[in-house]
Parts: C-alpha cells; sequence; structure tokens
C-alpha cells in the first residue's frame, strides 16, 4: 500500500464529488489515517465523512480565519501524533469575479479570491509545519493557469499565484525536507465548478480534445495523483505540477 | 413505507437541515422557490435522504427533484 501507517489532513470535503472526498477514500484506501477538515457546512461534511470506507474526524477549518488556523495543530493532535501530508483542496471566488465579468470585479471580491484559493496554501501549511518533519509532502490541486479560459477569470488569476506559491513553498520548506506539489486537474463537476456560471464551455472541448478523453465526473485519476504525490514514490520531486486533464494541456487545437 | 410517511419524512429532513417549517412542506412545494432551499441546502437534503430512506439518488437526477411530490415519487421508486 502507497500510504501504509501515514497519516495525511485533508482539506476541502464538501460533497461526494468533491476532489478531496475520492483523495480521503483512497488514501485510507492506501493505509493512511485520514483526518479531515471542513467548512461552512460542517452538518453535511460530517454526514459525508461517513460514508468513507472508515469514518474520519472532521475539524472545522474556514482558511482565512487567523484563530482556526493558530488552534489546528492542537486540534490534528488529538487524533494522530503527527502529519506526513497535507492536502489543500480549497478554491473559492465570489460571482463577480467569475463567469465573464472580469474587467468589473472589484478589489475586495478579487482579494477574496486570493486569500481563499492562493495565500491559504501558504497559510495551511504554516499551520501545519509543527505537525510534519522529514520527508513530508504538501499537495494542492489547481486548474491549468498558463492561458487565459473564458469564465475562469479572476479564479485564474488566483489559480495563477497558487502555482507560485507552490514553487516557493518548495523553496521555503526544500530545507526541512518537506515537498510542495500541485496536481493540475481537467474540470469535474463538483460544487466548485457548478458555481462558475458557463463553466460548461470547457467541458465538451476537453472531453473531445483531450488524447486520453476526459471523464467529468470521475474525481479519482486526480485523486490517485493526489496520493502518489503523498507517498514516498516522489522523493526528489517539488514545486511541481502533474497535469491530470486527459493530456489536454500537451496538445493544441 | 406510504407517501404520508415519506413526505412526513422528507419534512422533517427540510426542517433539520434547512430551517423549513414543516407546516409548510407539501406536495406541490418547490424546494428551491418556494421552501427557499438554496443549493448546498438541497445538497444536504439528499444526502439526509439517502441515509433515512436507504436509497440511492445520483447527482445526475437531482435537478428533476423540483417538488416535494418528485422527491416522494423517486424514493417510492426505489425504496
Ligand atoms: N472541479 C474542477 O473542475 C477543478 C479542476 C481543477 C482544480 N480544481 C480545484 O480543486 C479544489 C477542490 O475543488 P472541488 O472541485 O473538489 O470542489 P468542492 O466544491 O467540492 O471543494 C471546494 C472546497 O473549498 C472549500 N472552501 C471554500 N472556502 C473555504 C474557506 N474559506 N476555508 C476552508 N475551505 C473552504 C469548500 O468548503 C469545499 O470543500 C479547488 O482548489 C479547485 O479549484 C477543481
Amino acid at each position: 500500500m502507497l500510504l501504509e501507517g501515514k497519516r495525511v489532513l485533508v482539506t476541502g470535503v464538501l460533497t461526494e464529488q468533491s476532489i478531496a472526498f475520492s483523495v480521503a477514500k483512497i488514501a485510507q484506501e492506501q493505509g493512511a489515517k485520514v483526518v479531515l477538515t471542513g467548512f461552512g457546512r460542517m452538518s453535511l461534511v460530517e454526514r459525508i465523512a461517513k460514508r468513507l470506507p472508515m469514518e474520519a474526524p472532521v475539524i472545522e477549518l474556514d482558511v482565512t480565519n487567523a484563530e482556526q488556523l493558530a488552534g489546528l495543530a492542537g486540534h490534528v493532535r488529538s487524533y494522530v501524533d503527527g502529519l506526513d501530508g497535507v492536502v489543500h483542496s480549497i478554491g473559492f471566488a465570489p460571482q463577480s469575479a467569475l463567469g465573464g465579468n472580469f474587467l468589473d470585479s472589484s478589489w475586495e471580491d478579487v482579494a477574496t479570491a486570493v486569500h481563499v484559493s492562493t495565500y491559504s496554501y501558504k497559510a495551511l501549511a504554516m499551520a501545519t509545519l509543527p505537525l510534519m518533519e522529514k520527508g513530508g509532502s504538501i499537495v494542492g490541486l489547481t486548474f491549468d493557469a498558463t492561458i487565459a479560459w473564458p469564465v475562469y477569470d479572476w479564479m485564474g488569476v488566483a489559480k495563477a499565484g497558487l502555482e507560485s506559491t507552490s514553487r516557493y513553498l518548495a523553496r521555503y520548506l526544500g530545507g526541512r525536507g518537506i515537498r510542495s506539489n500541485l496536481v493540475s486537474a481537467g474540470p469535474l463537476r463538483t460544487m466548485a465548478a457548478k458555481s462558475i456560471p458557463g463553466f460548461e464551455k470547457f467541458e465538451e472541448n476537453w472531453v473531445e480534445r483531450a488524447p486520453l478523453g476526459w471523464a467529468l465526473s470521475d474525481t479519482e485519476p486526480a485523486a490517485k495523483a493526489v496520493v502518489a504525490l503523498l507517498s514516498d514514490w516522489f522523493p526528489a520531486t517539488t514545486g511541481e505540477i502533474v497535469h491530470v486533464d486527459g493530456g489536454y494541456h500537451a496538445v493544441g487545437a | 413505507m406510504t407517501r404520508e410517511e415519506v413526505i412526513a419524512g422528507l419534512a422533517e429532513i427540510l426542517e433539520e437541515v434547512a430551517g423549513v417549517d414543516p407546516a409548510d412542506v407539501s406536495e406541490e412545494k418547490s424546494f428551491t422557490e418556494e421552501l427557499d432551499v438554496d443549493s448546498l441546502s438541497m445538497v444536504e437534503v439528499v444526502v439526509a435522504a439517502e441515509e433515512k430512506f436507504g436509497v440511492k439518488i445520483p447527482d445526475d437526477e437531482v435537478q428533476n427533484l423540483r417538488t416535494v411530490g418528485d422527491a416522494a415519487d423517486f424514493v417510492l421508486k426505489n425504496l
């Protein structure tokens, strides 16, 4: 098993469609002890946590709340004595920063998107650092930020920042033997995606153009890559972005 | 399970998850417009209904469940 004996913190479970749900499930199947964090609708997250192969404890965490971040390591310690892996599966942008409104979005709304989706990657890493040792692995989820997409707008800018943040974390945490990598997933029908007006624009084209094809409702391929990056099988890989997109990024029209 | 029991069960769930007054719940009421259930609450209503009635409500099916009656039909058909 890939994660035998490992202790992994997984953020971002909201529904069974959440990428994080697949990550938590596969991590457990691969031998990990999983602790979840949930945001907002805790009663829903707790119901979903019961649907994992092994019910996982859920800690409340708004990743923009400094107090909750400061208390996180203590709460995690009540379930596990340390962490070998941390998964960041969090993204949010206000409606006005999405859906074709790029030119008119306010700084306040853009700032929210960047706070929740970009800065939080560093914030989560720092909040969990006291629990991690050499060999630790931090993994986040991005959507290819090298080009400008329709409707993705400021979320795309936030993701570009996330990709850079991961490289800087790789730089600053490398000395402690801790890795930071991202999985760049193709479009998946999750709550986050459904809240982007016009997200269907990606769907057809992706399914057709990706050399391997692409299943819009299957979060397992992305989750498997996250689990692989958490494992000891990428010991010399950090600051990397692994595309799990059916190969879409590699081909032209 | 009778139709009345399913509707009563749905009313319980709606109260617990979305704070809907059980007296407001009836067959023809739509979840979103009339009972004011937002999309995330609807997700939780579905999850709670799956648990309560022991059915599986596929993601694609949810958009077809506009009213309480639609949901009751689905549950009864798939018990
Ligand atoms: N769905 C896609 O097409 C797709 C593609 C590539 C990357 N991603 C990324 O994958 C990650 C997970 O998203 P998903 O698609 O599984 O959707 P999702 O809606 O299931 O998950 C998003 C999560 O972010 C959490 N969140 C939002 N604001 C938060 C806050 N302030 N504090 C803590 N948590 C907060 C939500 O509670 C939710 O659990 C996101 O980073 C997303 O951008 C998604």
